[in-house]
């Protein structure tokens, strides 16, 4: 081992990074969504992406899971290339990847059960009496174990993202992806997911990200804010730290106020131009 | 729905759609399934078998006793010959059977009805029926008239 | 004028770029025979798509049988040739109609299902979560639809002819007094086994192909809008009719030449 190779061996943080992004670039036909991207995310934390809608956070939740291909950059989970992967060594990454979708994505053809075994039954030649229980065990976890007969269109919206997260975590993945798990809950299913979220990345030793821009309940829970805007982080850090940022976007962002950087008016001529002239032209 | 009753349904389904091929095949286009078994084949030589088909009646005093096989040509004396599937074991139809293609109504499909012979000695499989007249074509017979006509 | 022609040439393009995302759907998804473990998966499907188009089936059978036995008694009743009915009848079924009628049928009942199905699994994420948990829906959702499709389109078809057929003997024989025998043995006279039964199943599975393909790609290709799984569902149902249709009148040519 050469001096340089131990002097950065001791420079390399306790934690180990789970993600590794550099210089991520990709294109949605012409479409600039990401512009030299690079963030790390540590393994055990819950980190959380932010900002505003149609900035790519949930395209980026697509990336890391490899369903979609980026132009140029790298994107490692647990130091392997996921852009550079093979079909197979991607399906393989995927089992130990668990994602939330904003939607709950059950499949509506299968009871709560059999959802939950789905995964099990996809990739494991367990028995049926061990999946039987695995699936239970993970019910109880998210407060369900009652509710496994129904069918998904008869559980609420709550629900259905609980059993969802039992789903997802049914192969005890060491990666949770939650795509905007706050939205469109009433506030105490709320409080049950960020409540579940945390008890879960504790309970399985993983690690989570988390995309939302529900500011504070984000806050709350995560251990770091990466924000997005314009394909880039352009801030970075603890939930307090951001509070404070030098930057007016970020803080108009976290304090949520309708006017400033960010503007309110999709860009226009002045109002009294176009009331009194604009018809003439 | 429970599996069960989707996979009976399924295999009813499947049975139906088997029957309905088996019912195409044997009952509407004809083919007879046990054909081979106790048939044999006669050839007739006709000078025109205008309008005569495949799979056509053979009968004899109107009663269906086979199928016309299949026809050929022969390219030497101008004739067609036509081979005939008849029911039954050979030794049911005498030496000097004839043959003649007749047509159902004025306008329907034409077939081969048998004359009964006098001979003793029957046709075996592969024989050649001697006696046979043609079919009557209605565009020959409107000439002739017109010729004879004419001629008067 | 330049725009025209250049919306024009869009519009080619993105036809052929959908083509071209349909093959490899279509061959990413045939890819090898269906295991045995994804045998109840096809048989689901068939149910969805077979059994339960069946009553449609059945019952436009029935009356189109019974019309075309009545529309042909009443024309050939005038050259004195009632006893073609059976036979004009089953070579109109068996030919053109049971394949064109019944694929026009399964499109709008059950091409149009299988769309909207997939369409509202794509817009629900719930291709893309299956994805994720590392299976792959081309072979869990696309393929069992396929086969399934395939399989059930020319049993229906079958069955079709058999309904219509029978559909037709109501009529002429115990409505309109025709012979029965005459009846039947017009048919066999003249029906052969493939130059008519054979060539219109070869086109019913021909039409079972490209039906179940669009119906499955337009499925798989929506828009993940509620729009779009509507526009996708219309679009199965019209490109499905004008492919059979134009299917068919190049079928017909080339399998019947003597018509040429």
């Amino acid at each position: 081992m050469t001096e340089a190779a131990a002097g950065q061996a001791v420079q390399t943080p306790v934690v180990t990074p789970l993600i590794e992004i550099e210089d991520l670039v990709f294109r949605r036909g012409e479409r600039l969504i990401f512009d030299g991207l690079s963030m790390t995310v540590p393994t055990g934390s819950i980190t959380a992406l932010m900002g505003p809608s149609g900035c790519g956070k949930t395209t980026l939740l697509r990336i890391i899971g490899g369903q979609l291909k980026p132009d140029s950059g790298s994107v490692r989970v647990r130091g392997r290339d996921v852009t550079r992967l093979k079909r197979a060594e991607l399906l393989e990454l995927r089992k130990d990847i668990g994602m939330l979708f904003q939607s709950s994505a059950l499949f509506t053809d299968l009871s709560v059960f059999e959802n939950v075994a789905f995964p099990l039954r996809e990739h494991t030649d367990l028995p049926e009496d061990a999946i039987r229980d695995l699936v239970l065990i993970k019910l109880n976890s998210v407060g369900l174990r009652g509710a496994r007969d129904l069918m998904p269109s008869q559980l609420s919206g709550g629900m259905a993202r609980r059993v969802a997260l039992a789903r997802a975590i049914a192969l005890d993945p060491c990666l949770l992806m939650y795509d905007e798990p706050f939205t469109g809950q009433d506030p105490i299913s709320m409080g049950v997911v960020v409540s579940l979220i945390r008890r879960l990345n504790s309970a399985l030793g993983a690690t989570s990200l988390l995309v939302s821009h529900d500011i504070h309940e984000t806050a709350g829970i995560s251990d770091e804010i990466f924000i997005l805007d314009a394909g880039k982080v352009v801030a970075g850090g603890e939930p307090s730290a951001l509070a404070n940022h030098e930057s007016d976007r970020v803080r108009q962002f976290i304090t949520g106020s309708p006017d400033g950087p960010v503007p309110f008016h999709y860009p226009a001529d002045e109002l009294a131009y176009d009331l009194l002239g604009g018809f003439r032209r | 729905m429970h599996m069960r009753t989707v996979e009976i349904s399924v295999g009813a389904f499947v049975l139906a759609g088997a029957l309905a091929l088996v019912f195409l095949a044997v009952k509407v286009s004809g083919v007879n399934l046990s054909q081979s078994s106790d048939s044999y084949v006669v050839q007739a030589r006709f000078d025109d078998v205008a309008g005569l088909r495949p799979r056509a009646k053979v009968s004899m005093a109107g009663v269906t006793v086979g199928r016309v096989a299949r026809i050929e040509v022969d390219m030497e004396y101008g004739e067609a010959i036509v081979y005939l599937e008849i029911q039954g074991q050979p030794g049911n139809l005498s030496l000097d059977t004839g043959a003649q293609i007749l047509t159902e109504g004025i306008l329907g499909a034409r077939y081969v009805s048998l004359l009964p012979g006098a001979d003793v000695e029957t046709l075996a499989d592969g024989d050649l029926i001697e006696e046979t007249q043609g079919a009557l074509v209605l565009e020959n017979l409107v000439g002739d008239l017109i010729t004879r006509l004419g001629a008067s | 004028m330049m725009d025209l022609v250049r919306a024009l040439g869009d519009r080619s393009l993105e036809r052929l770029g959908s083509l071209g995302r349909a093959s490899v759907m279509w061959a990413a998804a045939l890819w090898g025979l269906p295991r045995l473990s994804e045998l109840p998966l096809v048989i689901r499907q068939i149910y969805n798509v077979g059994v339960l188009s069946l009553i449609i089936i059945v019952l436009s059978a029935f009356s189109i049988g019974a019309v075309i036995a009545l529309q042909f008694y009443t024309q050939l009743a005038r050259f004195g040739a009632e006893d073609a009915v059976g036979l004009g009848l089953a070579l109109v079924l068996l030919r053109e109609l049971g394949p064109v009628v019944t694929g026009l049928l399964f499109a709008g009942r059950a091409g149009s299902a299988v769309t909207a199905e997939i369409g509202l699994m794509k817009t629900t994420e719930q291709l893309s979560s299956m994805e994720m948990m590392g299976v792959d829906p081309l072979r869990r959702i696309v393929a069992p639809r396929l086969w399934a499709g395939m399989i059930s389109l020319p049993l229906l078809t079958a069955m079709f002819n058999v309904v219509a057929i029978y559909g037709g003997m109501v009529v002429a024989v115990e409505w309109l007094g025709s012979d029965v025998g005459s009846f039947w043995s017009g048919m066999q006279d003249s029906v052969e086994l493939w130059e008519d039964v054979g060539k219109g199943m070869v086109k019913s599975v021909l039409f079972a192909i490209v039906v179940t393909w669009i119906a499955v790609f337009q499925g798989y290709d929506t828009d993940p809008t509620p729009e779009g799984i509507g526009l996708a569902t219309t679009r199965t149902v019209v490109t499905s009719s004008v492919m059979i249709l134009a299917m068919d009148f190049i079928l017909t040519l080339s399998m019947y030449g003597e018509f040429k």
